[in-house]
C-alpha cells in the first residue's frame, strides 16, 4: 500500500491542494513563457531574441 | 510534495536549458547572426528592429507612411544585449527560463490531470510536450530565421498559441482515455488548426538563402526534441528520487 502511495505522490493531494498548485504552477509558468517566447517589450525581446527563433516562438 | 514538484520542474528545466542553450550556441545562433546579415540593406541593428517590428513587414504596403519612419527613427536607440558574451548570455537565460516555463506548465497538467510525470514515462511527456509546443506549431509556421518573410506578428501568435491548447489538448485526452471516442476527438483537435490554416508568410522574395532557412527548421526541430526528451524525463527521474525520499518521513508529516 505504501510504495503506490509513495511512488505515485499526486494521488496523495486532495482535489483542492492540486488545483491551487497546478493553478500556481500554470500561472508562473505561462509567465515565464509569454515573457520569453511572446513579450511586445523590447528589452524583453531583444534579450530573449535568438532564443525565439531557435525554439519556433513566432518572432518579429 | 507541491515543493518536490516545483523543484523538479526547475531543476529540470536548468538541465534542460543548459543543454539546449549549448546546443543553440553551436548548431543555431550561428545561422541566426548569419541569416542576420541578410536581413535589411546591411545596416541592421538588432537593436532598432523592435521598434521598427510593426512596420518592417509593412513594407510593400500602401499604409507604410514616412511619418512612421520618421517616428521610429526619432526613438533613442533602445536597448539590445551586445554580440558575443552578452548575447550568448542572454540566450542562455532565455532558454533555461522558457524551459522553466514549459516545465512549469506540463508540471501544472501533470498535478490537475492526476497523471504523475514518472521516468517510465518521462519520455512520453517529452515527446507530448515535443508534438505540441514545437511540431504541431512548426507544422503551420515553420522555424524561421530573421530576415525571412511572415505573417503579421499577432496572428502567427495567436495561431501557435491555439495550435499549442489544440494539441496539448488532444495529448491529454488520448493519455487519459484510449475509447474510440477520443481518438477521434484527439485527431479532430490535432487536424483543426492545419485545416484553418496558419497566417501564410507574404509571397516576396527573401534575400535569407534557401539552405540557410531549411537547416535552421531541422537544427531546430531537433534541438526542440533533445530538450524535450531531456526535460521530460529529468522531471520524471527527479519526481521519482524525491516522492522515495518523502517516503522515508513518517506518515502525516509534510514533505
Amino acid at each position: 500500500m505504501n510504495t503506490t502511495t509513495t511512488s505515485t505522490g499526486l494521488q496523495s493531494l486532495s482535489i483542492s491542494q492540486r488545483i491551487i498548485a497546478s493553478s500556481l504552477a500554470l500561472l508562473l509558468g505561462l509567465t515565464l513563457l509569454v515573457g520569453t517566447g511572446f513579450a511586445g517589450d523590447f528589452r524583453l525581446h531583444n534579450g530573449a531574441h535568438d532564443t525565439r527563433h531557435a525554439m519556433g516562438f513566432p518572432c518579429h | 510534495m507541491i515543493r518536490n514538484l516545483f523543484a523538479a520542474a526547475l531543476l529540470a528545466a536548468l538541465c534542460a536549458g543548459l543543454i539546449t542553450a549549448a546546443i543553440q550556441h553551436f548548431r543555431v545562433t550561428p545561422l541566426i547572426l548569419h541569416a542576420e546579415t541578410f536581413e535589411g540593406e546591411g545596416g541592421h541593428s538588432h537593436g532598432a528592429e523592435a521598434v521598427a517590428a510593426d512596420h518592417e513587414h509593412a513594407e510593400g504596403t500602401a499604409d507604410h507612411t514616412h511619418d512612421a519612419v520618421a517616428a521610429t527613427e526619432a526613438e533613442p536607440e533602445e536597448w539590445a544585449p551586445a554580440d558575443g558574451f552578452e548575447r550568448t548570455a542572454y540566450t542562455t537565460l532565455a532558454t533555461v527560463l522558457a524551459a522553466a516555463g514549459f516545465a512549469l506548465v506540463i508540471g501544472a497538467v501533470s498535478m490537475f490531470a492526476g497523471l504523475p510525470i514518472t521516468f517510465a514515462n518521462g519520455f512520453l511527456w517529452g515527446i507530448a510536450g515535443f508534438v505540441t509546443f514545437s511540431l504541431a506549431p512548426a507544422y503551420g509556421l515553420a522555424p524561421e530565421l530573421p530576415g525571412m518573410p511572415a505573417a503579421d506578428l499577432a496572428a502567427r501568435q495567436v495561431w501557435w498559441v491555439g495550435t499549442a491548447l489544440s494539441t496539448g489538448a488532444a495529448c491529454l485526452l488520448l493519455a487519459k482515455t484510449r475509447a474510440g471516442w477520443a481518438f477521434a476527438v484527439a485527431i479532430a483537435l490535432v487536424a483543426i488548426p492545419h485545416i484553418i490554416g496558419a497566417p501564410a508568410a507574404p509571397d516576396e522574395p527573401s534575400a535569407v538563402p534557401a539552405h540557410l532557412a531549411t537547416e535552421f527548421a531541422a537544427i531546430t526541430l531537433g534541438t526542440s526534441l533533445v530538450f524535450w526528451l531531456i526535460l521530460g524525463t529529468v522531471f520524471g527521474k527527479l519526481n521519482d528520487v524525491f516522492a522515495a525520499r518523502s517516503a522515508t518521513v513518517p506518515a502525516g508529516a509534510t514533505a
